[in-house]
């Protein structure tokens, strides 16, 4: 193996800039911008159909406005033949009724469809979906990563040192940032899919943080010479090809779901690929360089603590 | 160091990956169309199995393996049509008193069963269905509890002779009674403190006022939720039960929220309006002599005739408390609360009627199959609704009623009966439907479909890529992958019996993905090794030995953070958090204790010169 030997901190200074360009702009439309929240968290109903030949969207907008869905959003799924129809909240019927009348508004558009359709159309399915449920999870969600995060930060000062803490926990914001600062641009959907998926990335950052700091931690206790910054840069180089290989494979995964486990599990694909893109280049860059601007030295991790040897003698 | 693991370490991980393979087993089983036979009375008995086994040879149908377990009667058959003539003939044959069902029989050798292991649950989003989250009115239950409360509080004060100056509910947990003398209200005190040990009593001075507060703490709020959450749920199992499905969910969701699954019903329509309002129950007065025969209905009590009044004084729903007790002479009695406004209602009604009969009907909805005929004459079988009226209830009023009243003149039996069937025909808590979705039969297999299809394109590309990349050493990795879905699938259909839902594959396909990352830790750090010029065996353990610490520090921190949205979440993040924490472990252990096992008996104790990793030609070579 020719031993690899790359400058990464070298260029610590630009991807610095970057991503705080990054994180700045997706904060910005984080702001003005917003999420497009789907029907999970703003409450409606929607129409799944399938039309035995291809449909053209148009056509169908002007057949709902016309029979009074005038604020029907219609969108295809899979395929051309395959459409879902979104309605929002009707304020004038009270909600449990629309939950009950959501099977009722399904049939109704089915038959509309069918009535001037030569082909057959098949309903898939109708939803009625309330953004209380919703909301409350991903309350849930966000309280839970609160309280992963500041356990996180207690487990790694102790098992590594508080600066490696702080770099975790500022790479995790970073991706996660950027992540949801991209599903707003974009304008992609964020639904609750994309929800599980941010917790699915939570765990995948974290993962490839601590495997790179793990090996500064060793090098920092091995290496008699060097600068802190030389440490970094050979724990990055020593990691390289394992962060190379772990983000391909997983990217092997993600992108089976994408092309064939349908429209379902699409948006989430999507924001974890997104999510190992980022978490692959913070973990060389973003949780290295905050170790670094706050002046990690060898002290800091001449055994820190007593370390529980039963814990390290696990085969 | 000849890198063996001693006997007993080989022979257990032998025995996990044996585990594994027993309990995720039955998944292979398909199951049998089957039809399940219930009373609605009292148990299955072998009289029922002759005359099921009789109709269904009348018929001519192939069945099989009738069976009479705690869940009733079950007859298996060979096909999807024989199973629905099957059913016809067994509801002509059983009548109305039966519950025919619908039903997958499991067709798990009975050793397998004997030991706990069977099938992973399949959720909605993969075999159709219809979904309900249905949310109970906590705070409308807490508040019924305490205007209940109130109106007792005042019924004790008056039978005591204790004069109040004012006694208001001043939030839905508090209440307020003002006394002109501290004497009355310590009077009150007494004769209250035993009837409502639920709540807690406190003394306070307001000008010239003596005030008793008395407050309602958080356990008892708690117990209040529980038992309504219970008895909403018990209703809805009720309800459920009439449709005639087979294996319907209805679970608790969190603290005021019940889910009702019901795989593979036709019609959802049906089903919501089954589920909201099947029994109701309607007071009304008997008709008087020489009544017009248009105003009234006759109805069948205890063997007399009784003519019903059409007019309806009450709807159930004005009920809030119903129970059966014994009145001070020790004769059993059934106590009726009514709210406020059903209160003003019986005492309109009944003022002016003292003396004639009171008639309490209760209206069940049922459904029945019937047979109908399609344009081209083919007989369809279709689910027909229809209303039962049963007079349950048939006494005379003795005084002007008003938010309380009782039924006197009932054995203890009929009693309790009484008050079961009333408190059947009214929820303890109104819900509404706060997410419902319908998921078509196609819609299910194609989501089922896609997502094994997922599973298979993605294991198939990871271990191509892992034999490529590491070779021998990826051969290990891949047979250890193929063990973690194995574990996987084992421990998520016997031992935490989970539900295999469409996220749930995903977070599957996710970790196949993410588990060969232990591998790729420890294989890197076996080339580095070799690189700095280890020799092979001392390469491998040290490799082992020093991606440890790291693999550890991962998997526990990404462990932590799932614990955390496990105690946090409900529903789907709960789910997404248990699937998070069986692939760390069994990942764990397939990649680090699996493949060390595998590569110790492939490379192990012997002399060997060259490790077949990829990447790196090892040293020394003779050539």
């Amino acid at each position: 193996m020719t031993k690899m030997n790359f400058n990464f901190m070298g260029y610590r200074r630009i991807t610095a800039l970057v991503s705080s360009v990054f994180v700045l702009i997706s904060v910005i439309s984080l702001f003005t911008r917003g999420l497009d929240l789907g029907l999970d968290f703003t409450s409606g109903t929607s129409v799944r159909l399938s039309f035995a030949q291809s449909v053209n969207i148009n056509d169908i907008n002007l057949k709902l406005s016309a029979a009074g869905y005038e604020d029907a959003v219609v969108v295809s799924f899979g395929s051309d033949r395959d459409i879902r129809v979104i309605l929002g909240v009707d304020e004038s019927i009270e909600q449990g009724d629309q939950a009950s009348q959501a099977v009722e508004v399904g049939e109704r558009i089915a038959a509309l469809m069918q009535r001037d359709n030569q082909s057959e159309v098949e309903l898939l399915g109708s939803d009625y979906v309330s953004a209380k449920v919703g909301s409350e999870l991903a309350e849930q969600g966000g309280l839970g990563m609160l309280v992963a995060l500041a356990i996180i930060t207690v487990y790694i000062a102790i098992r590594f040192q508080f600066k490696f803490s702080v770099g975790a926990v500022v790479a995790l914001g970073h991706d996660l940032v950027i992540t949801l600062g991209i599903f707003s641009l974009t304008g992609m959907e964020f639904n609750l899919n994309t929800l599980a998926a941010m917790l699915a990335i939570i765990g995948y950052s974290l993962n490839d943080t601590i495997v790179v700091s793990d090996r500064i931690r060793e090098n920092f206790r091995r290496m008699r010479k060097g600068s802190p910054l030389e440490m970094v840069n050979a724990s990055l180089n020593q990691t390289f090809s394992r962060t190379i290989v772990t983000s391909f494979t997983t990217l092997l995964v993600l992108f089976s779901i994408l092309f064939v486990g349908g429209d379902s599990t699409e948006g989430f694909a999507i924001a974890l690929i997104i999510g190992v893109l980022i978490g692959t280049y913070s973990s060389i860059y973003v949780a290295s360089n905050v170790i670094l601007l706050m002046n990690v030295t060898r002290e800091d991790l001449m055994l820190p603590i007593k370390e529980d040897p039963e814990l390290d003698d696990i085969p | 160091m000849l890198n063996k693991y001693p006997m007993w370490k080989n022979l257990l991980v032998l025995l996990i990956v044996l585990l594994g393979f027993v309990y995720a087993i039955p998944n292979l089983y398909p199951d049998d169309e089957a039809v399940q036979v219930n009373s609605e009375f009292g148990l299955i008995t072998e009289a029922d199995l002759e005359r099921a086994t009789t109709a269904l040879e009348a018929a001519q149908l192939d069945f099989f393996g009738a069976d009479i377990d705690d869940n009733g009667l079950l007859l298996r058959f060979s096909s999807v049509e024989e199973q629905l003539r099957g059913k016809t003939a067994l509801e002509e044959a059983f009548g109305q008193n039966y519950i025919i069902a619908l039903n997958l029989a499991p067709t798990t050798p009975n050793w397998l069963q004997a030991i706990g292991a069977g099938k992973m649950n399949l959720g909605l989003d993969l075999q159709g269905g219809v979904h309900f989250l249905m949310e109970v009115d906590m705070a409308s239950a807490v508040e019924r509890r305490m205007r209940d409360n109130l109106s007792n509080i005042r019924t004790i004060l008056r039978e005591e002779r204790i004069r109040s100056r004012g006694l208001t509910l001043n939030t839905s947990t508090h209440l307020q009674a003002r006394f002109a003398s501290a004497s009355e209200r310590s009077e009150a005190r007494s004769a209250l403190v035993t009837n409502f040990p639920d709540l807690q009593f406190q003394n306070n001075e307001q000008g010239d006022f003596f005030i008793l507060d008395l407050r309602l703490p958080e356990e008892a709020i708690v117990q209040i939720q529980r038992d309504t959450l219970a008895a909403n749920r018990t209703t809805l199992l009720n309800r459920v039960d009439a449709l005639g499905v087979s294996e319907p969910t209805v679970q608790q969701q969190g603290a005021d929220r019940i889910v009702v699954e019901l795989p593979g019903v036709q019609d959802p329509a049906q089903a919501i309006r089954i589920l909201q309002r099947i029994a109701t129950l309607e007071f009304h007065l008997e008709a008087g002599l020489g009544a017009s025969s248009l105003s009234y209905e006759v109805f069948d009590y205890l063997g007399q005739q009784i003519s019903v009044d059409n007019d309806v004084i009450l709807q159930g729903d004005r009920i809030s408390n119903v129970r059966s007790s014994l009145d001070q002479n020790g004769l059993p009695q059934v106590q009726i609360s009514l709210d406020a406004q059903g209160g003003n209602q019986m005492n309109r009604v009944t003022r002016d009627n003292v003396g004639r009969l009171m008639d309490i009907l209760l209206i069940e909805t049922k459904s029945r199959n019937v047979e109908s005929f399609d344009e081209s004459g083919n007989p369809v079988e279709q689910v027909e609704f229809y209303e039962e009226k049963r007079l349950i209830s048939h006494a005379r009023i003795n005084s002007a009623l008003g938010r309380q009243f009782v039924i006197t003149g009932l054995s203890t039996r009929e009693a309790n009966d009484l008050s079961l069937l009333i408190s059947s025909g009214s929820l303890a808590a109104p819900m509404t439907i706060v997410e419902q979705s319908v998921i078509g039969p196609s819609m299910g297999q194609d989501n089922l479909n896609k997502g094994l299809l997922g599973v298979q394109v993605a294991a198939f590309a990871v271990i191509l890529f892992m034999i490529g990349y590491y070779r021998i050493f990826g051969l290990a990795a891949n047979l250890a992958l193929v063990m973690n879905i194995l574990l996987i699938f084992a421990i998520m259909s016997s031992i935490i019996p989970a539900t295999l839902t469409l996220p749930g594959i995903v977070g599957i396909v996710l970790t196949v993905g993410m588990a060969v990352d232990a591998n790729v830790l420890i294989f890197t750090r076996v080339r580095e090794e070799i690189a700095d010029g280890s020799p092979p065996q001392r390469a491998i353990d040290s490799g082992y030995d020093r991606a440890f610490t790291t693999i550890l520090d991962a998997n526990l921190t990404t462990f932590l953070v799932a614990m955390v949205l496990f105690a946090i979440g409900s529903g789907p993040v709960k789910g997404f958090a248990i699937t998070l924490m069986i692939g760390i472990i069994t990942s764990v252990f397939t990649a680090v204790v699996g493949t060390r096992a595998l590569v110790n008996i492939i490379y192990g104790g012997r002399n060997v010169k060259q490790l077949s990793i990829g990447g790196v030609s090892t040293l020394p070579s003779e050539h």
